[in-house]
């Protein structure tokens, strides 16, 4: 089983959101970054994978410099190598780009048997790259997994959906995102840290893949960031418990006209 | 040709509300830019939903009605509406934000390549193009984006776009369509898990619990001040994770993301990533007995109580209310 995983590393949820100057992206300096959490189940499942089956767990990233971290973290976790997506043309890119460079770094990994991603990259709440790549990479996909079972050139994966538990069956290889439920992602060892020193991670730019500007130009700009708007104040509702209900049931009635 | 193309999901031939709003919203923009809308509709025996789409404001509805297209297949269902934006070349495509369309949505926009955006909250439009609104960051930032080229394609929040006023006066041209359905995944089997339960992410009322509650022996009392309301109930991570309630119940990050008219949050303290996932919602009570609780930062209305005298108390006036009111 060769099975590759994406990893991004996105803003620690806690992170205290600033605007930068240019209003359309946040200080980056005042952030902490991790691996984003739903990753942490798709390392987890390929790395269980490979504990019962056999095989190798190869991690791809992209983004700057400091994503390696996340790339580290997910050595020190099991995982086998990765590869490093880096260049300052990818820095502009939408999703479309961000899909087609890991598509073509991951094309160049075939055979493969299995992609893992998250099923959303907190931070940016996209949930796209694991239905892009798999059209790109022109495979199936089976998003929000919660269980996956393999069996010979397939995988039966649940996912769960408003009001349903679904089980799908795929051929592989599939694109897979990992959603909550999925797993415990385990915590790296200090022998898993030590070791994932020595692990390779193959930085590759744009050249290297074979793509150019023209194929990373972004269909979508942001052009603004702001905080979120003010909610208004609150009404604190005053008096022994009966009179604060009643006046409760009075608020959403007569001023919010909700009930 | 349709300016405006949404898709219509369906499950069990049952239109879903974000559907409805999706078309409503399309109607309102299509205004605007001086086109037409038009709605797909993939299944089997589902055509007959055609005309909730028209008064809603479809102008064509595109129908794919086949026995083979019972259960949705990514694929499949990729491949019927990429051929109605392959024909109808529309300036903007709009999927509700449903475990649906979140799988549907990049698969489709990979296929036309079409910018897309996510859990978009607002659509205007500028100068002849369209101007979205997204929350990032969990919410502690709104981003303004614009596409470039066309189809400019967004997937929509549930419950934040209003529903249009309906016309049943109102026809649409059907177009049929006809697909190839061969899907490499499938689903197998469904098994429902909310029979009779409001589904979070459509209720327009939700009243959550958290670990105020003390203990899952307690948490009826959040569910019968649910049912006092016509509420959908939600909780907090620490009660799902604590085994109190199935973790379907989830809002925030790491669970469902909620824009009801109305949010009663019970002993809930409203950490950053429960506000995540509800704090769009219009109004928000907060029931809480620390008056320092962060949940009360984003509240509308606030009581500093404790939530079992205030919770039966409550129940008992909303029942006798709602009574009233008939
Ligand atoms: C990556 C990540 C993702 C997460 N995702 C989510 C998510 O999706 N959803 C989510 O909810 N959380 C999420 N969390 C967890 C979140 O940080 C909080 O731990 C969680 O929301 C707390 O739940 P709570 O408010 O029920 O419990 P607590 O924080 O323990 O709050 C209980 C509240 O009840 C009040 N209280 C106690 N007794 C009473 C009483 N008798 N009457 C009235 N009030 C009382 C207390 O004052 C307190 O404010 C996530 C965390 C991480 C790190
Ligand atoms: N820059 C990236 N590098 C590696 N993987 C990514 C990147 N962006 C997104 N992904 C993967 O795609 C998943 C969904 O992300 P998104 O579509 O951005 O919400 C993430 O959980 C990752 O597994």
């Amino acid at each position: 089983m060769k099975i590759i995983v994406c990893v991004k590393q996105v803003p620690d949820t806690e992170a205290r959101i600033r605007i930068a100057p240019e209003g359309n992206a946040i200080v980056e300096s005042d952030v902490n970054w991790i691996v984003s959490p739903y990753d942490e189940f798709a390392v987890e499942e390929a790395l269980r994978i490979r504990e019962a089956k056999g095989g190798e767990v190869v991690l791809v990233g992209l983004g700057p410099e400091r994503g390696q971290a996340a790339l580290r973290s997910g050595l020190a976790m099991g995982a086998d190598s990765a590869v490093h997506l880096k260049d300052p043309l990818f820095d502009a890119a939408d999703t479309a780009g961000i899909a087609r460079a890991l598509a073509t770094a991951i094309r160049a990994l075939a055979p493969f048997d299995l992609v893992f991603t998250g099923q959303q990259g907190v931070g940016g709440d996209n949930s796209q790259i694991p239905g892009l790549l798999a059209e790109m990479l022109d495979l199936p996909q089976v998003t929000m997994a919660v269980k996956v079972e393999l069996e010979e050139g397939k995988a039966l994966v649940n996912r769960e959906v408003e009001g349903a538990h679904e089980v799908w069956e795929t051929s592989l290889p599939a694109v897979v995102s990992a959603q909550k439920g999925l797993n415990e992602p385990r915590y790296a060892s200090l022998k898993g840290i030590m070791a994932a020193k020595k692990k390779p991670i193959d930085v590759k730019d744009a050249a290297a893949l074979g793509l150019q500007a023209a194929d990373l130009a972004p269909r979508t700009k942001v052009v603004a960031l702001e905080l979120p708007p003010p909610r208004p104040p609150i009404r604190m509702i005053e008096g022994d418990a009966d009179t604060q209900v009643k006046e409760l049931l009075r608020l959403l009635h007569e001023e919010a006209k909700v009930i | 040709m349709a300016g405006i193309v949404t898709f219509a999901e369906q499950r069990d031939g049952k239109l879903r509300r974000a559907s409805l709003e999706a078309v409503s919203e399309a109607r309102r923009l299509a205004d605007a830019l001086g086109t037409t809308v038009g709605a797909v509709l993939i299944g089997s025996g589902v055509e007959g939903l055609a005309d909730e789409l028209a008064a809603h404001g479809a102008d064509e509805v595109y129908v794919f009605d086949d026995a083979a297209l019972s259960r949705y297949a990514t694929e499949v269902w990729a491949r019927a509406m990429a051929q109605v934006v392959g024909d109808a070349k529309p300036k903007a495509v709009l999927v509700p934000f449903t475990a649906m369309g979140k799988d549907l949505a990049p698969r489709l926009a990979a296929k036309v390549g079409a910018g897309l955006l996510s859990d978009v909250v607002g659509l205007a439009v500028k100068d002849g193009r369209l101007e979205a609104r997204r929350p990032m960051y969990a919410g502690k930032a709104y981003a303004t984006v614009r596409w470039e080229g066309d189809p400019q394609m967004a997937t929509l929040r549930a419950n934040v776009f209003a529903l249009g006023a309906r016309d049943a006066a109102r026809k649409a041209e059907v177009v049929k369509g006809t697909v190839d359905t061969a899907a490499r995944a499938r689903a197998t089997a469904i098994h429902a898990t909310a029979e009779g339960k409001l589904e979070l992410t459509e209720a327009q009322v939700i009243v959550s619990g958290g670990r105020g509650l003390k203990g899952p022996e307690h948490f009826h009392l959040v569910e019968e001040l649910g049912g006092a309301f016509g509420a959908a109930v939600g909780a907090s991570r620490a009660v799902v994770d604590a085994g109190w309630v199935d973790h379907q119940m989830q809002v925030g990050q790491t669970g469902k993301t909620v824009s009801p008219t109305l949010y009663v949050a019970c002993g809930i303290s409203g950490a950053i990533q429960h506000l995540a996932g509800m704090s769009t919602s219009k109004y928000i009570v907060a029931i809480n007995k620390d008056a320092d609780a962060p949940i009360f930062k984003v509240a509308n209305y606030g009581i500093v109580g404790d939530v079992f005298e205030i919770l039966p108390k409550l129940t008992a006036q909303a029942k006798a209310y709602f009574a009233a009111k008939g």
